[in-house]
């Protein structure tokens, strides 16, 4: 056991937030014992320590990570914010600190337990981003590519290099309703901003028909002889259905932009 | 007739074809519309379990064949359609903009002869690159007995190009589809093979030299409607990798779709969905596990276990390869173990340069031990309760249960004699 002292660190959820905490840490020769956000109403026996964002205390730290360790540690610490995995700041912390200690080759280390459940996390995240690059479905809103998706990870930042050269000439809005934010994108332009509410409009004619002839297209393509739903759903897991079109109902769709009963 | 009409038809007519790859190229979509990834991507599953990652359509369904085991042949009453390059076009981009597809996959019955055929096609993919600015992934069918240059040009348009070799052998196809012969199938495939390797050599000439489908080449040919071992059929795809450069063999197991005194009768046939397993499992240990056909199958075992999957029937067969040690073996030699993958494998030897790996190790790095775990040591050790097992024991703990058959097991009494 280590015998820094211990506090709670708060702090205000974003990435460069974690960094700061992560230069303070170092810096005062701390341990945090947890992470916290500043309005978590939960208290602990801990000592708190709030952190305010400093860009240039996490900019330094992230700097650091490549140079001093390794680009592909930058990119796990990077990615690692991103996952949904429960106390992720605690274990990217642990991580960091072994990263320090070890050099580069901690992300070969798999066994090690401060690299495999990171590691773990990161490969959910990769394979949803991967998942999501062919699930999403966009409808055509005046001209707008508008689509709505529900990760368990952020994979917005992931998918935003994929979108954006796939349709760089269109303008697209995708919301995800999980973390309540959405990429925009209009040619060389893109942001990813935090947004409370989204819904779909109704389709026109046009996106109607196309809708239509997809789902008409996804019916045929199957072989009856050959059903297998098990093997489906493996490959395409059921929480991802209510955001695809094929799976959608002509009057389910229309106005509330909700997922399909 | 109305688009929607024709969808339907020509989907449903183009449904028996295996293929709906679109793996193999990378290209950012810098200008126009579309980009192509090189793992591929997977936009849906059918209720099939089958992957739909192109807009899989027929450009038309009026053939002149007469090929007993495919739906579109001359003799079957079915409705007849064809899309016009514009309709097939705007269909295409329409799917692609709302991201229900990775592109188009091509292919066509013979319409009039295979020379105005391969025309038509090109119309609609220049139409669909040049017109419509189209950089998604196209997938297209040559037509054996067209003219090679048409094939080129065929080339030049799309990503990756397929013949279909039908059936696995000289006999059969003679048989079955008596327009088609193996000569006028082989010939394409290889000014496809030459015509790549050509492209290859001149893009390391010229950065800007015309790319000849950069994605390869695949084939597909249909099991279980004619006689052929498993060992048959493993050596042509064995002999099509290496002679050809094919980047895929498909199997597609036999539907009954016609009522002809050659084919296996509609009534009461099922179409043998594990034997295709079999030989994608058999495929996979061919294209990446450095396995060769006839180590998994000879003379005298000609075809596929049902009960368990070919690489464990062939450690069963050779002990002296084991147990493999994780913490020394080279990669070859951890390819070679049941259960352990690619991917296991490369893990295996990144973790160990951290230090010995134990199995409560491989266990959190993910490797799966069900089978694995009767074939490895680790730093001399094997798995807690396997040390005793004898290879009679172990078929059986590593078998599966036939679907529909009772589960054998290992020395059961019998208060009878078997009947001889």
């Amino acid at each position: 056991m280590s015998q820094r002292p211990q506090f709670v660190y708060l702090y205000d959820g974003t990435f460069a937030g974690f960094l700061t905490c992560v230069f303070e840490s170092f810096a005062r020769d701390e341990e945090p014992a947890c992470f916290s956000l500043f309005d978590d109403p939960r208290t602990s026996l801990w000592p708190e320590r709030a952190v305010e964002t400093e860009r240039e205390k996490a900019e330094r730290v992230y700097r650091s990570l490549r140079c001093r360790v390794s680009p592909e540690v930058q990119r796990w610490v990077r990615h690692g914010f991103l996952t949904c995995v429960p106390e992720k700041e605690r274990r990217l912390y642990d991580f960091i600190r072994l990263a320090y200690r070890a050099g580069p080759p901690v992300v070969r280390d798999l066994t090690d337990p401060r690299v495999a459940p990171l590691h773990t996390a990161l490969l959910h995240l990769w394979k949803e981003a991967h998942l999501f690059q062919g699930f999403v479905r966009f409808s055509d809103q005046g001209g707008v590519l508008c689509g709505q998706i529900t990760p368990k990870n952020r994979v917005l930042p992931l998918l935003r290099p994929h979108f954006c050269a796939r349709f760089s000439g269109e303008r697209l809005l995708l919301y995800d309703r999980t973390h309540r934010e959405a990429l925009l994108y209009q040619p060389r332009q893109w942001a990813i901003l935090p947004m409370e509410e989204f819904h779909l409009e109704g389709p026109d004619a046009q996106e109607a028909g196309y809708r239509q002839l997809w789902r008409r297209f996804y019916d045929t393509i199957a072989i009856r002889e050959r059903e297998n739903p098990r093997c489906r759903m493996t490959h395409m897991p059921k929480r991802f259905w209510g955001d695809m079109t094929e799976f959608q109902h002509e009057e389910a769709t229309w106005g509330s932009g909700l997922s399909p009963r | 007739m109305e688009l929607l009409e024709k969808l339907t038809i020509l989907a449903g007519a183009a449904k028996y074809d295996a293929a709906c790859t679109s793996s193999g190229v990378d290209r950012t979509g810098r200008r126009g519309l579309g980009s192509a990834l090189p793992a591929g991507c997977c936009h849906s599953f059918s209720a099939d379990g089958r992957c739909i990652s192109l807009l899989k359509v027929l450009m038309t369904n009026r053939c002149r064949y007469d090929c007993a085991y495919c739906v579109n042949r001359r003799s079957n009453d079915v409705p007849r359609a064809t899309f016009t390059p514009r309709e097939l076009c705007e269909l295409t981009l329409g799917f692609y903009r709302r991201n229900y597809i990775e592109g188009l996959f091509l292919s066509s019955a013979v319409l009039r002869d295979p020379d105005y055929t391969t025309e038509r096609m090109i119309a609609v993919l220049s139409l669909l690159r040049e017109s419509y600015g189209f950089g998604g992934y196209i997938h297209a069918k040559a037509i054996p007995g067209a003219d090679p240059l048409l094939t080129h040009r065929l080339g030049l348009l799309c990503d990756r190009l397929s013949v279909n070799i039908e059936l696995p052998s000289q006999r059969s196809l003679s048989l079955l589809a008596p327009d088609k012969t193996k000569e006028a199938i082989l010939a394409p495939m290889e000014q496809i093979r030459d015509g790549i390797a050509i492209s290859k050599q001149e893009l390391v000439q010229y950065r800007h030299a015309p790319k000849f489908a950069p994605a390869g080449q695949s084939t597909q040919m249909i099991v279980g409607a004619t006689p052929e071992s498993d060992l048959q059929i493993l050596r042509l795809s064995q002999g099509l990798y290496r002679r050809y450069r094919l980047k895929r063999v498909f199997y597609s197991a036999y539907m009954p779709v016609s009522d002809s005194k050659l084919l296996p009768a509609r009534q009461s046939f099922r179409p043998p969905l594990l034997r295709e397993h079999r030989l994608y499992q058999a495929d996979w240990l061919l294209r990446f596990y450095h396995f060769d056909a006839e180590e998994l199958l000879d003379e005298g075992h000609p075809h596929f276990d049902p009960r368990l999957d070919p690489k464990c029937c062939w450690a069963l067969r050779h002990p002296e390869y084991f147990p493999v040690e994780v913490n020394r073996a080279d990669y070859e030699a951890l390819l070679r173990v049941p259960g352990m993958g690619v991917i296991s494998a490369r893990r295996i030897l990144a973790a160990r340069r951290a230090g010995p790996l134990t199995f409560e190790g491989l266990k959190t790095l993910g490797v799966v031990l069900k089978r694995a775990q009767y074939f490895l040591t680790c730093s001399g050790r094997g798995a807690p309760g396997t040390a005793r097992l004898r290879p009679e024991d172990l078929f059986f703990r590593l078998a599966d249960p036939v679907p529909g058959g009772a589960k054998v097991l290992p020395g059961q009494l019998s208060l009878f004699p078997p009947a001889i």
